[in-house]
């Protein structure tokens, strides 16, 4: 084992360390596959588990999932990382193929975001209709909200909402308006913790079990609407795109048999997405 | 105290079920840090000694970056290798990003300078020893080298096992490169992380004393092999 | 190995340094193949392991040179052993120990276990050949470092003080076994601060103090009569620390 055993070392010991390390690789490559960009809402909810199988079963492709914030995944995809995103800002959607690095965008399905907060409702947001409403009592009472601070469509869509709203809380950031940079379910479990309000979608929010005092307090505002659309990545852009198989994703997804399959996903007897047909 | 009662529970449910997807996610964590510690041994302690053994300028320096290198956070070097792998990257090509290879070259880079500067220091200690022997022996450097690793072995468990500790410890790299995706690279930390997020806390902690009592246990076997080792050499 | 002839190993105007302090100086000497056993005696700080290391090259004269007549640097490094005052041994056992230094000159397994049992005989360690090496006691290590030195069967072998550290029995153990490879033709330079050790085994006698050579000279005609005065003192067991100036004045300053 010493001198002259230190090439054969080289030799015996590197070996078989190689040769482990690829044989991990093709293992994965098996099955035809596709990478799927996406957003956490979608995941934690558990619609992947339900959706994803049917179609791994139809189409013999399996789906990597990658759960990230909507900009964090429209991100990876412009780098030529996903074949397919999933995510929910059809402003950056759209922006995203007008780019060049998307060949279409279709919408998916919806649902909808809702406020929630603690159940003492310090901001007596409760009977409130509109959302505009609702968010300027929030600011002039300074109750806490959480903001996930994290360009993701949640986020997007929540400063939208600010600015329809007419109010800034950029500027009251740190005291009542806290961001935390994460993702929906670190600022629920945040929001519980402060006893703070947040904006959530509908599906994270049934999917998270750590809710303590958080309570559902505001939704149905008609631009609570919470949009989901697929993007196809370009094989113009990004040659080594599966655009194929990334194709017959999306054919099915939009397919009666993948729109059946997200309006079945039900969690404790409530739906949590619509498919839009 | 509760949380804590139903996190002991959620491990215990795990373990007796035997859950599919928990021995998959344990057996991915494991082979991942392992192929991992395993080359940062292979390069880092042939690295390490030759640091210990040579003199030459700007060798203080090196030892420092090395020593340095030790704090790298994961999620810095998780980007680093991001960057690297991404189809847009340099390594782009090799379409390694979100697979368990990628997260085996995170965590090496995490790994190795912990080996490299404990091998370093464990062995210029036994140099200090071995010198004036091995060169009247008229040994090479290289068989010096060799020696040194040997004769060290049992001492550079504890470099091992601290490398071991930091790779399967952190979530921040393999979170990033690994892409946590189920049944392909989701590991112990990066299903914890997840779980949290769902906002499962009992059971990510469950899964967090399990990740504890595998550790335990691979530390424990590997002391045991050490101070047998030490015990009859009298290192 | 043993046809090669390195010698007379030859020193000129050799000197050295260490923390900026002059620790061997002038040293011009000639030793040959023959007498078979040099010794080198002086009082502690005279600079004795390090003449020996510097005829080994383990240290680098900084003044003057270091030769072995005739044969290049690297063969005449290759005909050399040196065993210490204290063993440094490896942590495998004995019979790893001395299979270590076998394997370096690059000899066959097979010649290898022969050559291990026959030293590990020779030395009396034979019944110990399994147990780690430093597991045994100090004398037991010391006649394994010997066995070690042997096993390069070197043309001139280096002892530093290898017995000053043991006890009168295991000193006598390793006596023998120099004594027997000086038998087998190895020239044997060897430190001592035993005087009784010196006059029992020497053929000649290199004296130092403070880093010079004082006297050199076939052994009995040193012990009988030594010219320098420094030399009658030490055999005579007076100190010779008032030949030290500093010390001198400090206690001429009382």
């Amino acid at each position: 084992m010493t001198f002259a055993g230190c090439r054969s070392l080289m030799s015996r010991g590197l070996a078989p360390i190689i040769c482990l390390i690829l044989s991990i690789s093709p293992a994965q490559a098996q099955r035809p596959f596709i990478t799927l960009a996406s957003t956490t809402s979608t995941q934690n909810s558990g619609l992947f588990r339900h959706v994803l199988p049917k179609f791994t079963r139809a189409t013999g492709i399996a789906v990597r999932v990658v759960a990230v914030g909507t900009g964090a995944a429209i991100r990876l995809a412009r780098a030529g990382d996903a074949d397919v995103l999933l995510v929910h800002h059809k402003e950056s959607e759209l922006a995203f193929v007008a780019a060049g690095h998307g060949s279409l965008r279709r919408s998916v399905m919806y649902n909808d975001f809702i406020l929630v907060g603690p159940g003492s409702d310090p901001a007596e947001i409760r009977s409130i209709l509109d959302v505009d409403h609702a968010l300027s009592r929030i600011a002039s009472a300074q109750a806490i909200f959480l903001s996930r601070g994290d360009q993701s469509g949640t986020h997007k869509r929540e400063l939208e909402l600010w600015a329809d709203a007419s109010t800034n809380p950029a500027v009251a950031s740190g005291e009542w308006y806290r961001e935390t940079g994460s993702g929906m379910g670190a600022t629920l479990n945040v929001a519980a913790a402060m006893g703070g309000y947040t904006l959530t979608d509908r599906g994270s929010w049934l999917g998270f079990a750590n809710k303590r005092g958080l309570v559902l307090l505001h939704e149905g505002d008609p631009r609570l609407r919470n949009e989901y659309g697929v993007v196809l990545v370009s094989r113009d852009r990004h040659p080594h795109v599966k655009a194929k198989a990334g194709q017959v994703f999306v054919d099915w997804i939009l397919s009666e048999e993948g729109m059946d399959a997200i309006d079945e996903f039900e969690i404790d007897g409530t739906r949590l997405f619509h498919a839009i047909r | 105290m509760d949380a804590f009662a139903a996190a002991f529970a959620a491990a215990g449910d795990l373990i007796l079920s035997a859950d599919a997807g928990l021995v998959e996610i344990i057996a991915l964590s494991l082979e991942v840090s392992l192929i991992a510690v395993g080359l940062s041994a292979l390069i880092g302690m042939p690295l390490g000694g030759l640091i210990a053994l040579a003199t030459f300028p700007g060798r203080r320096a090196i030892i420092v970056v090395f020593n340095a290198l030790m704090g790298l956070p994961p999620v810095v070097v998780g980007l680093v290798v991001y960057l690297l792998l991404s189809r847009s990257g340099p390594f782009g090509v090799l379409d390694l990003l979100f697979t368990p290879t990628a997260m085996i070259v995170a965590q090496v880079i995490l790994v190795l300078p912990i080996i490299v500067s404990l091998t370093r220091q464990i062995l210029e200690f036994l140099w200090i020893d071995y010198r004036e022997t091995l060169r009247s022996f008229g040994a090479t450097r290289i068989q010096c080298l060799a020696t040194l690793l040997w004769d060290g072995r049992f001492m550079l468990v504890t470099a091992l096992l601290a490398g071991f500790g930091r790779a399967i410890a952190e979530v921040g790299a393999v979170m990033i490169v690994g892409g946590n995706i189920d049944h392909l690279t989701r590991v112990m930390t990066t299903a914890i992380a997840l779980e949290a997020s769902k906002g499962e806390l009992a059971l990510a902690l469950g899964l967090g004393l399990i990740l504890l009592a595998i550790s335990l246990v691979l530390n424990v076997l590997a002391q045991s092999l050490r101070s047998l080792g030490e015990t009859w050499s009298l290192a | 190995m043993k046809e090669l002839d390195i010698f007379p190993l030859e020193l000129h105007r050799a000197g050295l340094s260490m923390g900026g302090k002059r620790v061997l100086k002038d040293i011009d000497c000639q030793i040959g193949a023959r007498p078979q056993k040099t010794f080198v005696i002086g009082p502690n700080g005279a600079g004795k392991s390090l003449f020996l290391k510097l005829c080994h090259g383990l240290l680098q004269a900084e003044e003057g040179t270091v030769h072995w007549g005739g044969v290049a640097g690297k063969d005449a490094r290759l005909a050399q052993a040196m065993v210490f005052q204290r063993p440094v041994m490896l942590r495998r056992s004995a019979l790893g120990n001395i299979d270590y230094a076998l394997r370096l000159r690059g000899i066959a397994r097979a010649e290898r276990r022969d050559r291990t049992e026959a030293l590990l005989k020779r030395t009396g360690l034979g019944h110990l050949a399994k147990v780690s090496a430093r597991a045994l006691s100090f004398g037991e290590q010391q006649r394994l470092a010997l066995a070690r030195a042997l096993a390069f069967t070197p043309l001139v072998l280096f002892l530093d003080e290898p017995t000053a550290s043991l006890d009168p029995a295991a000193a006598h153990l390793v006596e023998d076994i120099i004594e027997e490879a000086a038998v087998d033709g190895t020239k044997v330079i060897m430190s001592s601060h035993d005087l009784g050790q010196a006059q029992r085994m020497a053929d000649e006698v290199i004296f130092l103090h403070r880093g010079r050579i004082k006297e050199f000279r076939i052994a009995s005609d040193f012990f009988a009569a030594p010219k320098n005065d420094l030399a009658r003192d030490f055999l005579e067991g007076k100190p010779l620390w008032w030949r030290r100036r500093s010390i001198y004045r400090n206690g001429g300053a009382k």
